[in-house]
């Protein structure tokens, strides 16, 4: 069973942050409690964004911000949105040392931003959705990866 | 009163010590290289920050030159940051607290930085109040503070954060890490005006910061140039990212001034480091007759001195935490201050 399957969005193509973040909204429409989606893509191609829209689509109100440096921001309380970020920290002894696998075990979505620096510890169900910018300044592709 | 702080919300373990208003000591342990231990962490080290937090205790009280029994008031960071590096400091600030039978008060992590402004010069009736600019890796905040628990978020990213502008866009650029000495270093050669970057929310009504539409202004600046052209106007192209960032955070601060009509100015965390920017601040506040400050920078880094001082400052003001406090990984001190009658138009809490 592919993830595509599992929660029956296509991806999108959007051509302003806004559009990015109502991809994000509809994305969120699709997950279910426990569920853990991996960010791919370069630097600006949307990844924060998205999450943007995530939040809101989980019905959070919270401001959603770059958490790189934070490396977790929660949402919600009791959390509904665990907002993980690997650009930073990379040392998977760390990340297990954070308490990675209670944030991946609870009932909070989890999204996690430059998920492939800690793709060993992302569990096998991890919905992984890649980020590209596209020939236009603000376009972007978001696929869900098979 | 002698306080001991204790900060572990994100990377550092930290303990510090504040006797009547004055630092006696500050230490923060880097986490360990795990090389150091032949790649293998040992067992007990199943949470960050376990291995060190009391050797670091230990080592601040030593370099203070006092003892656990000379202490009369303990304080660590609640929130915000990450859950289980945060439960570390907290427990052991409040089983000190409880075996010692002394006050404890929980500290958010960014009232802590608001007082990094006073650990050289202890506050003064005359301090307050005064707009703090804090701009670091993960934050950019604007603050208005009255006083001892009277704090006003005037505005913050929406995004990025204005350090993480600069590591992003030093990477970007093919430049080393940390990226904001990176880019000063290349900018120097550079001239600024060279690429018209966008100065996101300059001339917006609030004080909101955004840096995430410059990032990709810059990475699309990139794109459409070959690599031997990127090179080749590599400093120009660095020194107009600068520019631009620099200038977001003049405007912004700008705009508190307007706002408040407030004269004292202190502009705290990482990225008040950068020469470019505090020679543009200087010149700004000299022509609108401003105070302005910078904390040292060491102060500015996350630092258990900025806690231990909140710490004491709030001791001293009698307010105290239950020993039930648990740790808010999202707390926001915009939430839970009491923000000044003059800014908001209602009596304090």
């Amino acid at each position: 069973m592919s993830p595509t399957i599992i929660i029956g969005w296509r991806g999108a193509r959007t051509y302003s942050p806004e559009e990015t973040r109502l991809a994000g909204v509809e994305f969120a429409g699709h997950l279910k409690p426990g569920n853990i989606v991996g960010l791919h893509g370069e630097l600006g191609s949307g990844k924060t964004t998205f999450v943007q829209g995530m939040a809101k689509g989980l019905g959070l109100d919270d401001q959603v911000t770059s958490p790189t440096f934070a490396l977790v921001h929660e949402h919600g309380q009791p959390p509904g949105l665990y907002h993980i970020d690997c650009y930073r920290e990379t040392s998977l002894e760390r990340w297990r040392q954070l308490g990675l696998a209670e944030y991946f075990s609870s009932e909070a979505i989890s999204v996690v931003e430059w998920a492939e620096n800690i793709a060993p510890l992302l569990p096998e169900k991890t919905i992984h959705l890649t980020f590209s910018h596209g020939l236009g300044r603000n376009e972007r592709t978001i696929e869900v990866r098979p | 009163m002698i306080v001991l702080g204790i900060e572990s919300s994100c990377d550092e373990t930290a303990a510090a010590v504040v006797a009547d208003g004055s630092l006696r000591s500050n230490i923060i342990t880097p986490q360990p290289d795990h090389t150091a231990y032949g790649g293998v962490v040992p067992e007990v080290a199943s949470r960050l920050h376990e291995l060190h937090i009391i050797p670091v205790v230990e080592q601040a009280l030593a370099a203070a030159g006092t003892s656990i029994h000379d202490l009369t008031g303990i304080a660590a960071t609640y929130g915000p940051g990450l859950a289980g590096a945060l439960i570390v400091g907290l427990n052991f600030a409040k089983g000190l607290a409880q075996s010692l039978s002394l006050p404890f008060i929980g500290i958010d992590h960014m009232e802590g930085h608001l007082w990094a402004n006073f650990l050289q010069d202890p506050p003064t009736a005359d301090s307050y109040p005064y707009l703090c600019l804090l701009a670091s890796g993960g934050h950019t905040h604007l603050w208005r503070v009255d006083g001892v628990g009277q704090y006003t978020l005037l505005g913050r990213s929406l995004d990025d954060a204005a350090g993480e502008a600069f590591d992003k866009g030093a990477r970007l650029l093919g430049l080393g890490y940390p990226g904001g000495p990176a880019i000063e270093a290349v900018a120097e050669k550079g001239d600024p005006q060279s690429v018209d970057f966008p100065r996101p929310m300059k001339g917006s009504p609030k004080c909101d910061f955004s840096f995430s539409g410059l990032k990709t202004a810059l990475y699309h600046h990139l794109r459409d140039l070959s690599e031997s052209q990127q090179l080749k106007r590599q400093r120009h192209i660095a020194a107009a990212y600068q520019e631009a960032i620099v200038d977001s955070l003049l405007d912004r601060l700008q705009q508190g001034v307007r706002l408040t009509g407030l004269s004292r100015v202190c502009v705290a965390g990482g990225v008040s480091a950068n020469a470019r920017l505090r020679n543009r601040l200087d010149d700004w506040a000299a022509s609108e007759n401003l105070s302005i400050s910078y904390p040292p920078l060491e102060f500015c880094t996350d630092n258990a001195a900025m806690i231990a001082m909140a710490g004491y400052v709030r001791l001293q003001a009698g307010d105290r935490s239950s020993l039930d406090l648990e740790v808010k990984p999202n707390l926001s001190l915009a939430d839970h201050s009491r923000p000044s009658q003059t800014s908001q138009g209602h009596a304090q809490g």
